[in-house]
Order: C-alpha cells, then structure tokens, then sequence
C-alpha cells in the first residue's frame, strides 16, 4: 500500500524503502534517455515550499518533477507574506487553496512537515527538517550503496561526523540498518546526539579503528559554527581526528566506497584526494538523487495507488 | 502489458478460468514464422530493423519472432523492450507501476522498430508505447505486431502483422503466451 | 456585594466536608454574610445545593495562572480565566506577571486588582522580582507589598543573575513593615538559560531522536540548588515553581530536612505527561520547563505523596490557536490547566483525596500568603471560600467545552475521574451543578 505522504525513513520500513528503490531503475532508465522526459505526472501541480535555502536538493527535486511532466510553483520564503508575518499554517492552507498535489517541503524546525500534513489535504514529502529526517536524502545514500555493495545485510557502514545536528544522519542510520546494515557512528562526543536510548548504532570515537572494518564511509559536512559553538575546540583538531585525510585513505579498504551529501568542505572532513578517488561515490549520489526523487513523487503522485476503487478504462 | 496480469492487478484481481483454448502452441508456433516472413517481406530484409516488445506480455515473443528472423536471414536483429507505465494515459486512474525496465539498445532514428505485444485490445498500450518510442530517437516508421487482436479498439491503431483474428465479448479475457491462446474471465 | 444571591444564605446539603483537620459528614450553611455560619445536621438555608455523594473542601488555589490580561486579551483575559478557574474549583489564583506591559510596578498591579475586582474568583497579582523581568533591576518590592502583593517571580524565566537574586532574597526578609507582618515569597522559574537556550523539549532520548534541541535537567536543578544556597545565606523564603525533574525532587527533599524554608510546587502536566508525548510535534506539548521522563514523572509524584512538593499548580498558560500552529521551535510553550487540574489529581496521582486537596487549597493557600481567607478549616466564622466536587464522576476532556478563551488543552479526550459540582467565592456560588451562574 502506497502511503500518502513520505515524512520519515521509519514510516516506510524495510519493505517500503525496497519498493522505492525497485522502481527507482526504471528512472535511472528514464533519466539516461535522449530525451529524458515522461509524461507520467501530466497535469499534476507540485509546489516547492523551501523555509531553508537548499538549492542542491531543490533542483533535484525540481527535475525530477520536470522529468515526469509535473507542473511546479515555488513558494519563495524569501520575497513572501512569511516575513509579514503570516503563520505556516495559513501558508500552507493558501498554498493547498490553488490546487497543488504535494507539497515538498524544508524547514529548519523538526516536524513541520507532520504539522502540514494534519493541516492539508496535498501529500507532503519532507526535504528535511531540521536535525530531524531527510528521507529522500537517505534513499538515494542507500540506492547507492547498493548498485555497489548489492544486499546490504551485514555489510558495515560508518558515518562519521556532526550526527548530532544531522538529519542525514538520522534518516540514513534508519534506512541502512532496516535493509540489515551494520551502521557505526563515529564522533567527538559533542557531536553524538545527547542521548543514544534507541539508536541501532555502535558509536565509537576511533575512525582509525574502525576505518579497516567498513565497506562505505559516509562523511557528514562539519559546519563552522561548530567551533564557534565550542562543540569542537579548532576544526584543524576535527580534521585530525574524525577527517578523511589521505593517511586514512590508504587505510580504507580497497572496494569501501566513499559517500558525503554534500555541499564538501574540502580539506575539513574530507581531503581533496578522498573525494576524487575512485571509490568516491559522491557525485553518483547527486545523480541517484533525481531518479530516486522521481521514484517517491511517481509512487505518491502516479502510480494511481490512491485510486483502489477505481475503474479500468 | 500482458491482459491477464492487467486484469489480475489491483484492485481487481480474481482468477481466470479458461473456457476455451483459440491457437495451440502448433498454432503459436506457425503464426511466428508467417510473421517473422511476412516483416521481411514487408521491409525487404532486415536492415535497419529493430524489434521491440512491450512489457511483460510482447516480450517473450518479440525474443521469439527476432530468433526467426535471425534464422531466416542469418543476420543479427536488434531487439530491445519498453514499459510504457509512465506514458499510460490512465495514470492516477488505477495502480500502474513500471514492471520492467525498459531497455532500448539502439538509437531508433531512421530505424524501422516493430512493436511486438501478444494482446491488441483497446489499443491504449500501444499508443503510450509510441509516446515512448520518441524519447529513444526518430525512427523511420514504426509497426505493429500482435499475436491475438481481439478487437474493441478505442484509438485510430491497427496491426500491422496479426496472429489470429479472434471476435470477443469486451468483458472476456484473452490469455495469450507461447503455449497458446485462451479464451475465458475473470472470477473473484 | 449588593449581587442578590448573596444575600441569600446557602446550604450545602450532603456531602462529606474534608479540610485540615480532618473529614466528617456535615452539611455547612453560608451566611449571607459570605462567611460559614454553621457546619452540621439539620440546618435550612434559602437556596439549597446537593452535595450528596461529594467531597466539600476549601476553595482550591492555584498559584501558577497566567491570565494574559493586560496584553493578550485574545487568549485569555482575567474574567475567562477566573471563570475556568471557578469550574475547576479554584476560589483564589494568584497571577503570573508575565503579561504586557509586565506587573513590575504598582500602576499594572493596581490595574489587574481592579479587574479582578469582577472576576469569579479572588485573584492575586504576583509581581517581577526584576523590571520587565528582564533581570537587571530589583522592581519597587516594597511598595508592590504594600499593594497586596505577597509572590514576587519572573515567572517565564529565571533570574539569572546570582549576585542580583541574592540582593531580592535579602531584601524581601525586611519587607514585613509593608505587609502589616506578612511575609512575601520570592518564586523561582529554575531554568539555566545558558543551558538551555535554544531548547525546545526536554534533552534525552526523545529530543535525540526527534531532532529538536533539547533542554537539559540540569539547566533547571543548577538554579535549584543556587537558591537553596541563597536560602540558606539569606534565610529568606523561596518558593520553586513548576518543579519537573527527579534531581530537582531531590535537592528540596534535602533542603527541607536541613530545615530550610523552602517551598514547592508541580504542575499536573509533571506528573501526567512525558517528553515522547513530543513525537507528535503538536505544539500543545511544548511548554516550559519541557514534559521529561518516566522516571521524573515519577519522582514528581513521589515528591507530592511525601510532602517534598508542597502543592499542585497549574501553570495554565492559554495561547491563541495561530499562535500555537507554527512550528515546534517558534511556537510558544504552554498549556491549559485550570479545568484539568482536580481530575487529572484524582485520576492520576493515586493518593486520598484528602491528600489531594490538601495539595490544591491550603497547602497552596499557606505558600500564597493567603491562608486567612481562602483554604481554611469549615468551620462557622471563616470565609466561605470552598468547592464541591465529585470525587467519583468520570467524564471525557473536551477543551471546546471550557471557559478559557484557548483551547491548548494537552489532555483531549482523556477520560479521568472527578468533577467540580459547585464553587463558593466568599459566600457566592459562582458555579452549580457543573455551570457558571454569571
């Protein structure tokens, strides 16, 4: 059963990321065509509601709808009634008011796509809240690791970095450990989250350690204001201890893939040479992105599922 | 797609019951080859052809009908498949999802592709397959095989190559594979 | 008191009277006087209300209400407010100064005397310890005293300054000239704001995994012990508000038994609700200090059942609907209270109800400063100030049958036991079998 809305990795389980991720070939497919346009979404209207300025994952968004034929309207925060003043709840009723079939939404606050979703009738797809889920994020991570590794069970992933403010993380260490992986957090202890109850996770604070033992490493980006926040005391000292420098690289095993969702701080979490290696997948994440975003809007938007007792034409 | 899967997705399920069997898999096996000769008259050999069957159902046979016309001509013919589930016009209307992947090896332009489905009913597949077909190139003309038209067509699409011919009740059902053609319904 | 059902004597027939002293089975005659004239058998009064099956108790106190009146009229004002209180049972609320302007000064105090004036309820304006509660500078203490104020607070926030709340605790012990002899109560809202800026729930495991920034126990029980420090060297009283963590518990249990003259209060929502209630993201649950775990849910009741917290309060702070629907971390904290409060008690807290309304009326009426009027004995000659409730009554929440301007109730559609029949404010009833009679 189709769900309505895509919120979080944990609505959807082990079956429903393996459903996403099948149909997501077919995309792949699509998007390698000459002209890489189907009219599956004709006449559907999907608006952009983006309160945190994240152009990567909104222009992935915005062609996967455009290579399904989905219309799209951008609800600018920026230039919009949202600075006067007007509440999210009547911005999403407005929206909901001219017609829209989703609503893809970003907000620096945790939840609010739940809230939207009690308010209006539109699917909403969350494109991350807060340190909260970033559910498509997680599905491309994860259809990734697995047109390398195949079946993820057993197999051994460390995320390494700022898990504590990271939606990333969140939502990537529910989609690898529903599909059976092993997933080892490692970061300074500022940097985990401040309790662990309910984490299927290993935490260690030893990426020398671990690094041997790992088929992906998934970098987090460190942000600056960490320092500043006295999270970390000099990111030259993060570097050295959580940072895939090249002394590390040519620790990591030889078919272990490197991940990062980007944007990279270059010489910070990651070196230049970690990220053009050739087991640096980064860049293949960014292109997953698109066919996994078409995979989500199509099942929640096309695939008719919400028609049960519809008839044959 | 093929009929029977179609029928047997939901919502609305239920199990076909034969009644009664239209071509045998001698009969299957015949029409192939008067297709495959047929296409080649038709193009004047193989050159420039391709051939393209329509998930799931034209799949078996369009790998089926290239292997005689490999025989006949003793020349190698390029033979992809298409899922037209994202270019249906009753999208939203009834759970459609891709099946397959749709996997076209050549540039179409200034190809001859021949659609290959086992089924030809309302004739809505084959239009979604067209739509398709353009994302993959120009082809020079496109036409169709099928190995049962059943008639009730509800587009301006005829077949190019025909199996058999068989006159049906628009709530009957057409099972057709390689081992042959039956006709029944559907039963909850 | 011209109000022509005051001048009819009331009788409260059948029920089972439970105060300090004790419980007995007694009808009690209000004298039009607004004061009890007898408490027996027998007795005739000119307007007769059926206790039987009841508990007739002192008039409860809540000395946590944020009425919103002045400044947010929409959500809340003094008359709908009280009017909750009344069917709640509350005869006395003592105000939260956090309105706007602030009550940091007599001309804001004196206008919220007045409109209590009207109000169902006796109404009690606390006052700012700082001006604007901004925590810089003491607000006119003494002259605030002299008005009636006997809680002083900058309720919404703690005074962060240890050398400034010092200097309030020290100077409250002298302000008994103002008072003609009472002592005030300076009230702590024990929250660390270096520590826990910025947070929106309680930190732990629900805040991990929710993603929300989360505010740490220890935020709030580092200020807890700097005013048991501040008690010990001032040897003034204080009063912790709204205390929500097991640690907290802990340290008043032990300030208590060293002798301290420390007070405490909790809410029902600290003893009712957990921080998972969060995984919601429904606004409602947001409020300050957070809703944390089992184990403080826990402790808090342990706290109320040996005497280490010394009332239940409300903290019943409304907001408006558009003011709650914004996203979890721009939404302010607060939830109603004032109409929960008996059932969620009796419901939740498995104690006697003698305990219970112990916790409500004159434990609380005795830290407000207000013990000669309202939660005292029922006997002939004190002010009729009680509530009739039905101790037994199970009914189902609905915040859209409340009297409060706002509808942020946590509780919808919980069903709990107990309900408020009738409440007397100083000889009126203001309530009768479950509604408002004005």
């Amino acid at each position: 059963m189709t769900p309505k809305h895509l919120l979080s990795i944990d609505d959807l389980g082990r079956e429903g990321i393996e459903e996403i991720l099948g149909l997501t070939d077919s995309f792949v497919e699509v998007s390698a065509r000459r002209i890489p346009k189907v009219p599956a979404l004709r006449g559907k209207n999907i608006a952009w509601l983006f309160y945190e300025d994240s152009t990567r994952t909104r222009l992935s968004f915005e062609t996967a709808a455009k290579r399904l034929s989905a219309d799209t309207m951008n609800f600018s925060v920026g230039s919009s009634s949202v600075n006067k003043g007007e509440s999210l709840r009547d911005t999403c009723l407005t929206i909901s008011a001219m017609g829209v079939d989703a609503i893809v939404v970003r907000h620096r606050s945790a939840g609010v796509p739940w809230q939207i979703a009690n308010w209006i009738d539109a699917s909403v797809i969350n494109a991350g809240d807060g340190w909260h889920e970033h559910p498509t994020q997680a599905l491309l991570d994860t259809y990734t690791l697995r047109s390398h590794l195949g079946d993820l069970d057993g197999r051994h992933i460390a995320i390494v970095g700022d898990i504590k403010h990271s939606r990333v993380a969140r939502s990537n260490l529910a989609a690898f450990t529903a599909l059976g992986a092993e997933v080892t957090m490692v970061a300074p202890q500022t940097l985990l989250p401040p309790s662990l109850e309910g984490w299927n996770a290993n935490v260690s604070h030893d990426l020398d350690a671990v690094l041997p033992t790992v088929d992906a490493i998934y970098l987090l980006r460190m942000q600056l204001e960490r320092q500043t926040d006295a999270l970390v005391p000099t990111l030259r000292e993060y570097t050295d201890g959580y940072g895939l420098t090249t002394q590390r690289l040519a620790a990591l095993g030889e078919k272990a893939l490197i991940m990062h969702p980007g944007p990279m701080n270059r010489g910070v979490e990651i070196c230049p040479e970690a990220a053009d290696d050739p087991r640096s997948v980064i860049t293949e994440q960014v292109a997953n992105g698109v066919a996994v975003r078409m995979s989500v809007l199509f099942l929640l938007l096309g695939s008719g599922a919400e028609h049960e007792a519809g008839g044959l034409s | 797609m093929a009929e029977r899967e179609r029928k047997m997705t939901r919502p609305f399920g239920g199990v076909f019951v034969p009644r009664t069997t239209v071509m045998s898999q001698d009969d299957i096996d015949r029409a192939i080859w008067r297709m495959a000769h047929e296409i080649l008259e038709h193009n004047h050999g193989v050159e420039n052809l391709v051939i393209v069957g329509l998930q799931t159902g034209g799949v078996p046979l369009a790998a089926r009908i290239t292997s005689a016309l490999e025989e006949i001509t003793a020349n190698d013919v390029p033979t992809g498949m298409i899922d037209v589930a994202l270019h249906r016009d009753d999208i939203g209307l009834r759970p459609v999802l891709p099946e397959e992947v749709t996997d076209i090896p050549v540039d179409l332009t200034n190809k001859i592709v021949v659609l290959v489905d086992d089924v030809l009913f309302t004739g809505r597949t084959i239009r979604a397959a067209l739509d398709a077909l353009t994302s993959f190139g120009r082809p020079r003309s496109v036409q169709l095989a099928v190995m049962v038209d059943r008639g009730h067509r509800e587009l301006p699409i005829r077949p190019d190559y025909v199996g058999k011919n068989i006159p049906t009740r628009r709530d009957e059902v057409v099972d057709a594979t390689l081992e042959g053609v039956e006709l029944g319904e559907m039963r909850k | 008191m011209t109000n022509a059902v005051l001048r009819q004597s009331v009788l409260i027939r059948g029920g089972t009277v439970v105060d300090a002293s004790g419980s007995r089975v007694a009808d009690v005659l209000v004298g039009s006087d607004g004061m009890i004239e007898a408490v027996g058998e027998g007795l005739k009064g000119d307007l007769e209300l059926d206790a039987g099956g009841c508990i007739v108790s002192p008039g409860f106190v809540d000395l946590h209400t944020h009425l919103r009146e002045p400044g947010k009229e929409e959500a809340e004002t003094i008359e709908s407010g009280s009017r909750g209180g009344a069917l709640g049972g509350f005869t006395a609320l003592v105000a939260m100064p956090n309105t706007t302007p602030p009550m940091d000064c007599v001309g804001v105090v004196r206008d919220v005397i007045e409109l209590g004036k009207t109000a169902l309820t006796d109404i009690f304006p606390s006052a700012a310890i700082t001006v604007g509660r901004a925590g810089e500078q003491l607000s006119p203490m003494a002259e605030l005293a002299k008005l009636g104020v006997r809680i002083f607070t900058d309720d919404g926030t703690g005074v962060q300054d240890d050398l400034l709340m010092k200097r309030a605790l020290e100077y409250s012990v002298g302000l008994a000239p103002f008072t003609g002899g009472a002592s005030v109560v300076l009230a702590q809202h024990c929250e660390v704001a270096a520590l826990s800026d910025g947070g929106f729930m309680h930190e732990g495991e629900w805040s991990s995994r929710l993603g929300i920034p989360g505010q740490p126990a220890e935020a709030e029980e580092l200020m807890v012990m700097r005013d048991i420090a501040l008690a010990k060297s001032t040897g003034a009283r204080v009063h912790f508000q709204h205390m929500s963590t097991a640690g907290s518990v802990s340290l008043i249990r032990a300030a208590k038994a060293a002798g301290l003259p420390v007070t405490a209060e909790a809410t029902t929502h600290h003893f009712t609700l957990t921080d998972a209630a969060c995984a919601s993201f429904d606004t409602v649950f947001k409020v300050h200090p957070p809703l944390r775990t089992d184990a403080d849910v826990a402790a808090v009741k342990v706290g109320l059942a040996d005497g280490t917290i010394d009332a239940i309060a409300t903290d019943h702070a409304p907001h408006c609907a558009h003011d709650k629907e914004q996203p979890f971390d721009s939404a302010p904290p607060g939830m109603l209270g004032l109409e929960t409060a008996l059932a969620l008690a009796l419901t939740e807290l498995d104690q006697p109800v003698e305990k219970v309304v112990g916790l409500l009326s004159w434990q609380a009426a005795k830290i407000a400063g207000i013990d000669d009027v309202h939660g005292c004995p029922i006997e002939p000659g004190r002010p009729a100030n009680i509530t009739v409730f039905d101790p037994a009554e199970a009914w189902t929440i609905d915040s859209s049958s409340f009297a409060s301007k706002s509808t942020n109730c946590p509780y919808e559609g919980h069903n709990v036991k107990g309900r408020v029949r009738h409440t007397i404010v100083n000889g009126e009833p203001v309530v009768i079998d479950q509604e408002a009679t004005r």
